[in-house]
């Protein structure tokens, strides 16, 4: 899979401590998702956790999200270890996280799935962009700019992690580099 | 180098004799446990990834405890567990606590610990963020997601970056009224939620020591909450004897060297404690108990991992004994095992079960998560309603125990249970004087 470096999209903007279960309550836990029809679900409801008056991040009655970049402040992804919560962001049709700092499963949950790129922001955005902004990012150039205001910001390097959501995920990059067999 | 518990256990593991903060290392597993949440999906990566008809790397290692919606009227909760039993019975492995049979245990980090499988020296992985709690009995435990969790299954093997230790160190004793969940909001509260974030959190000082298993375990099960990857503790007498009575298997303690490098390190006197409380919404959202006094609750809730064991129990009824609650309050045994010692615990030569009985708790027979993380509509002590909970849980984000409008104060179970009675936050020296 080769992927493109550049993510273009509205953003859906956050604050600080955005926990596990803001992402993707409990409740709905009971999803499975390998089954794709329970993937599809999952999406529906990402980020349905939100206090009431933050906004929906999948319109109600829809599957998929018009926003393809959350940005938050930090800690991002907080609490439990439920793969669940990259996958309803990455099912609902997000493709990247703009933060200031992840908590440690997240992040790696997101590199393990390959669901969506977390990446990391030296300074604070959050005030810099408002939901409904159209934004890029540029995975190689490491930045992320604001089609709205035309303002530029760095962002950190993905790193190791990069290559790894480029191929779609952990068991994907380990055939790829021919670190496990091809065919299971 | 002199090394940290965490680096040795990890040196160990990857065969090296030495490892550092910030190397990754690729570690051999020595137990993999996953529950009815997780456990499908993680199933569903191996069979994708591996083969409809591959093999485990070793059924001995893997243990799976169902535990978070088990009673709940919910049909695909019952197709969760479905596909765990037949797992388990194509895999053939033996550590399964199944549902509905004398080998269902409940909550699975205290389950882990009472069946022995939670062992000094070695290094634990589980599909649960409060895996963590192992790490009282010095050991490397973790939270992983699904998609390690299936590579481990089929290698035995996963790839760790080495974290830096803070250490934490509590001189003298802790007053009869502190609990160890006052001791690890404390900290958390010291830190912030994102403070130990990468790092391990070692634990140690006479105070440490003196805490039971069960407390340790408290302690530990919190270090998440600090953004923590694991919590250790030093193995003692205290330790040996409870895995002994559990476990036939050998296992080889770490010692931290002395002279290790810890990134951060901080002294308490043990003594100038309070009991504290963690307010809406977040565990690091410190306060003395005693300084929320005007705050009413609707609701008590003693359970979880973290909170629903026979200590908290004990604890609780020392506070409830004679006494009415004020407020609905939820009692949910954290395993079958504590469900068992309701009944035949006493405190002032009543049975902690007839205790709370009178005191007109609401008191679940099953063992399980619960309400702790919200879970199904009709969960035992689920919030549905713009309730004020004070609770002995683990987590208090928005909506962690059900309804959005809820307001969850998190608490010791000295402190819950005073709470309980009064109606309001309070502090329990009120009753332990």
């Amino acid at each position: 899979m080769t992927a493109s470096s550049k993510i273009r999209g509205k953003v859906f903007v956050l604050g600080d401590n955005i926990d596990t279960d803001q992402i993707i309550p409990a409740e709905y836990l009971n999803l499975v998702p390998t089954i794709p029809e329970e993937y599809e679900k999952l999406g529906s409801y990402a980020l349905i956790g939100l206090p009431d008056g933050q906004g929906r991040f999948v319109p109600e009655g829809e599957a998929k999200t018009p926003y393809s970049i959350v940005l938050a402040g930090r800690n991002f992804g907080c609490g439990s270890s439920r793969e669940h919560a990259p996958i309803a962001l990455g099912a609902a049709g997000g493709k990247a996280v703009v933060a200031e700092s992840y908590a440690r499963i997240f992040f790696r949950n997101c590199v393990a799935t390959g669901e969506l790129y977390p990446v990391e922001s030296p300074v604070r955005l959050v005030d810099e962009f408002q939901t409904g902004d159209e934004a890029e990012i540029d995975l190689d150039e490491n930045a992320i700019t604001n089609l709205r205001s035309g303002t530029r910001f760095e962002l950190n390097a993905l790193g190791d992690a990069r290559p790894v959501i480029d191929a779609g995920g952990l068991f994907a990059y380990a055939r790829e580099t021919g670190m496990i067999p091809h065919s299971a | 180098m002199p090394m940290t518990m965490t680096e040795k256990i990890l040196a160990r593991a990857s065969g090296r004799t030495e490892v550092g903060p910030g190397d990754n290392v690729w570690v051999n597993v020595d137990t993999l446990m996953t529950h009815d949440v997780c456990g499908p999906g993680t199933i569903g990566i191996f069979k994708r990834e591996f083969g409809k008809n591959a093999k485990v790397w070793d059924p001995e290692k893997v243990v799976i405890i169902p535990d978070h919606y088990i009673f709940t009227s919910d049909d695909k909760c019952h197709r969760n567990v479905d596909i765990l039993r037949e797992f388990v019975r194509e895999q053939g492995i033996p550590n399964y606590y199944d549902v509905g049979t004398k080998d269902y245990k409940g909550v699975c980090h205290v389950a882990l610990a009472q069946e022995g499988h939670t062992r000094p020296g070695e290094v634990l992985f589980g599909t649960d963020s409060h895996t963590c709690m192992a790490g009282a009995f010095n050991q490397f435990a973790t939270g992983i997601g699904n998609t390690d969790a299936a590579f481990i299954l089929g290698t035995g093997k996963l790839l760790v970056k080495v974290p830096p230790t803070m250490r934490f160190d509590f001189d003298g004793e802790f007053p009869p009224y502190v609990m160890a969940k006052d001791v690890i909001l404390h900290v958390i509260g010291d830190i912030g939620v994102a403070g130990a974030t990468y790092k391990a959190m070692e634990f140690g000082g006479d105070a440490i020591k003196r805490l039971t298993m069960e407390e340790r375990m408290t302690v530990c099960n919190m270090v998440i909450e600090g953004g923590g990857k694991n919590g250790v503790i030093d193995a003692d007498e205290t330790t040996f004897e409870y895995v002994r009575a559990r476990t036939q298997k050998p296992f080889e303690p770490v010692v931290g060297d002395p002279g290790a490098a810890h990134v951060f390190a901080k002294r308490y006197d043990a003594s100038t404690i309070e009991p504290t409380v963690a307010r809406p919404h977040s565990p690091d959202n410190k306060a003395r108990a005693r300084e929320l006094g005007d705050v009413r609750v609707t609701r008590a809730y003693i359970g979880s991992c973290t909170g629903g064991k026979i200590t908290d129990f004990i604890n609780a009824a020392e506070i409830m004994r004679g006494r009415r609650v004020a407020v609905d309050t939820f009692l949910v045994p954290a395993t079958t095992e504590i469900a068992e010692g309701l009944r035949t615990e006493k405190v002032g030569g009543e049975t902690l079960h007839a205790i709370f009985e009178a005191a007109g708790c609401k008191l679940s027979a099953d063992a399980s998560c619960a309400a702790c993380l919200g879970g199904p509509k009709d969960t035992f002590g689920r919030i549905n309603g713009p309730e004020v909970c004070i609770s002995t849980t683990n987590r208090n984000f928005p909506g962690r125990m059900g309804s959005k409008e809820g307001q969850v104060y998190l608490a010791s179970p000295y402190t819950v249970a005073a709470s309980a009675v009064t109606g309001r936050i309070t502090d329990p020296r009120e009753f332990l004087q």
